[in-house]
């Protein structure tokens, strides 16, 4: 693949630029495509991902908006409603429990609720994830809780090809798209093919092939599962590496094709244990493959702990490489 | 009282069948008496005691197979049994073994009544074998293939069955009911042990090689002189010398003589030889010639001797299977100039001796015929690098200059 980038060209560039690049495009392609939150003009965006768009676009189409996350989501979703194509930005997943009666109970109830009549057309960005020092109110992944609600899909691009990709596809769905992007990500650097362009957003990718243990994962969390992965193989243990991608709908068929390859699974999740989207997979792998296994299906999440400011206590609070090589072990018997 | 249990006699051994009891309960034993025969995929091995004491009861039938680590019979060591006679053993009732106890000791708890409920206490293990773990895959492949899981060891996590641990039982010839328990050899599962041995060596232990060619024309003089005036029965072989040679050089370079395990080196103090011995029909054993670098060369040389006819027997020791700490093969007279051997894990070295042969070497200037022997060294890279093993293999070709000291 990278051979074939090479050949069309590609370019240096960051998570972060893929995202701006994303919002772009769509802008460019689709009249009816603005981006509206809070900071995303002037300042340029909590993360700098919109940085240079309201020079660029205007005000009509880069709209900043009042600290009223409730506020500004309905004007999202109505508009969605009334034909337009909005890409509502919520800076980050923290600040989206204050537009959760809008999420929940209308944009991923509209369609139901009005008999087919209306759709919302909406996608919605946000920032997730610990890892920044941001202590206890502010780190939160509560992306496997969206991941619950039918009517929404919930989408996790981890890398620059699904950060770039993804959002056009997201935008010709007719229902609402929540993206997830984990705040380690947006400075991670890489070859991107000059003319990236939309990906599938329903299909989970296998990052690694390996025999002897499926890691699943997303997110912020793949890139310590390829670095656990990495340190398995020189210990002989050839672990396979899922990234979900798509944490709703889940691609069970590619889950339960690696599960039954490797007979093992251990799923890397940033969020709480209890309840969490990796206790999910698990139990559809055990309804769906459990005569294919040989261990315990293990899981790396997030302590159950409010997440620490100190940065020990916060990496400690969240997942590593080396849990993730003591879980993939222990499913081996290997402990 | 202890327990007399399965001893593991190897690394690759997770269980074994009891094919013979050579005690029965109330005989005495002491510590190196062989007490009870047990058929292995290595063919039968004799199993010594550690303990010195009275037999109280055998708790596993005859041709039953059971894991490793298993309780095989109990044994009541010295003192305690001349405190405490001989009493009935009741696996109900196991009787508690007490020192005197001062006059205000607090009686043992008292029985309780016998409780309605189970106690909600699953992490105390009942007292009943635990029933066998097997993953579903595995489960589901031993219906497929008629497996019977009681016959399979797990690897698993918990010692779970996995459905490798199945599919190999599965490719296993099934031993025949009829079959006789007799100490054999099975040769076909001792080449299922081997190829499970070697492969694991092979992907678990980064193997490095060197080779060293000797001059042993010493060595001839020396063995055709001391041998002229023995009888047949005890003269030496060349084998001998190259065994005590490396055993004296092992315990100089503890870096090639310990095992490598959980990652980490334990180097061993003693220096137990495991020698390679091939089987007629095409089995190979490596039993331990124990302390080897202690041993005078007729002692070494009666030793190999009965090693090697009880290992084509059938007939070896437990402690000859797992002690070995270092590990040496030579063709003889049969083979060729030179062998490179696989480690056997956990050992960290193999050092194999090729075929003696005649060749044009120079010495003092002038060319002449002389015996050369070529050895190598197969290390384990994780403890030793090559420097060190050239330093090793030095060492053993300077003690067969002087055979006369070895």
């Amino acid at each position: 693949m990278q051979q074939e980038a090479l050949q069309q060209g590609t370019i240096d560039t960051s998570y972060r630029e893929a995202v701006r690049q994303a919002i772009r495009d769509a802008i460019m392609r689709d009249e009816r495509v603005f981006l509206m939150g809070e900071d995303v003009g002037r300042y340029g965006g909590c993360y700098a991902v919109s940085k240079g768009l309201l020079a660029e676009f205007g005000p009509e189409r880069i709209r900043d908006t009042p600290l009223s996350e409730s506020g500004f989501t309905g004007a999202g979703i109505g508009a969605a409603m009334a034909g337009l194509r909005p890409i509502v930005e919520l800076m980050t997943v923290n600040f989206s429990l204050l537009a959760l009666d809008q999420i929940l109970n209308t944009a991923a109830t509209v369609r139901h609720m009005s008999g087919n009549q209306f759709g919302v057309p909406l996608v919605i960005r946000m920032a997730t994830g610990a890892g920044r020092q941001l202590a206890a109110q502010h780190s939160h992944s509560l992306e496997g809780w969206y991941a619950h609600i039918p009517g929404i899909k919930v989408l996790a691009p981890a890398t620059l090809e699904d950060a770039r990709g993804m959002l056009w596809t997201a935008l010709q769905d007719p229902d609402p798209v929540l993206i997830f992007e984990n705040v380690m990500l947006y400075n991670i650097t890489g070859n991107l093919a000059a003319d990236a362009g939309p990906v599938n957003i329903d299909k989970a990718a296998v990052r690694r092939p390996g025999r002897d243990v499926s890691l699943i994962t997303y997110g912020g969390s793949l890139w310590k599962t390829l670095e656990a992965a990495t340190a398995l193989a020189a210990e002989g243990i050839e672990a396979e590496v899922i990234d979900l991608r798509s944490l709703r709908p889940l691609d069970d068929a590619t889950i339960m094709t690696s599960v039954t390859k490797t007979r093992r699974a251990v799923i890397i999740d940033e969020g709480w244990r209890s309840g969490s989207l990796a206790a999910e997979v698990a139990m559809r792998i055990v309804e769906q493959a459990f005569w294919e296994l040989d261990a315990p299906i293990g899981r790396v999440c997030s302590e159950e702990v409010p997440i620490p400011y100190p940065r020990h206590l916060e990496n400690a609070a969240i997942p590593q490489a080396p849990k993730i090589i003591a879980a993939a072990k222990a499913a081996l018997g290997r402990a | 009282m202890v327990d007399f249990r399965m001893p593991s006699l190897g690394a690759d051994m997770e269980a074994g069948t009891l094919v013979e009891w050579l005690v029965k309960p109330g005989d005495w034993v002491k510590r190196g008496d062989i007490v009870a025969v047990v058929e292995t995929q290595k063919g039968a091995i004799e199993i010594e005691t550690f303990e010195t004491g009275q037999v109280e009861g055998i708790l596993v039938e005859l041709n039953s197979k059971v894991p490793v680590g298993t309780p095989l019979a109990r044994i009541r060591t010295e003192g305690e049994a001349k405190a405490a006679p001989v009493a009935a053993l009741s696996p109900a009732a196991a009787p508690v073994i007490s020192p005197p106890a001062p006059a205000a000791a607090p009686p043992a708890i008292p029985p309780a009544p016998a409780p309605v409920a189970p106690p909600p206490s699953p992490a105390v293990a009942p007292a009943a074998p635990a029933r066998t773990r097997i993953s579903p895959a595995a489960r589901r492949l031993a219906e497929a293939r008629s497996v019977d899981p009681a016959t399979v060891t797990g690897s698993g996590p918990g010692g779970a069955i996995t459905y490798a641990d199945v599919a190999r039982r599965a490719a296993e010839p099934t031993p025949s009911s009829e079959r006789k328990r007799a100490p054999t050899l099975d040769l076909d599962a001792m080449r299922t042990a081997i190829a499970a041995a070697m492969a694991r060596s092979k992907r678990e232990i980064p193997h490095y090689y060197l080779a060293h060619q000797v001059d042993v024309t010493a060595c001839e003089h020396w063995l055709s002189q001391k041998n002229a005036a023995l009888p047949p029965d005890n003269r030496l072989l060349i084998g001998a010398l190259t065994l005590k040679a490396t055993a004296l050089a092992a315990h100089s370079f503890p870096a090639f003589n310990g095992f490598y395990r959980d990652n980490k080196y334990e180097p061993s103090e003693a220096v137990h030889v495991g020698v390679a011995i091939a089987i007629r029909g095409g089995g190979l054993a490596a039993p331990a010639l124990h302390d080897a670098d202690q041993l005078s060369l007729d002692d070494l040389m009666s030793r190999m001797r009965d090693l090697v006819q009880r290992t084509r027997a059938g007939r070896i020791r437990s402690s000859e299977i797992s002690d070995s700490t270092i590990t040496v093969t030579s063709l003889g007279e049969r083979g060729v100039e030179t062998l490179y051997g696989i480690i056997y894990p956990p050992q960290v070295a193999i050092v194999g001796f090729g075929k003696v042969l005649v060749r044009p070497w120079v010495v003092d200037g002038a060319i002449g015929p002389r015996s050369v022997i070529t050895i190598t060294l197969s290390a384990d890279h994780r403890v030793s690098d090559g420097h060190a093993g050239a330093l090793f293999l030095t060492e053993i070709g300077k003690l067969l200059q002087e055979p006369d000291k070895l």
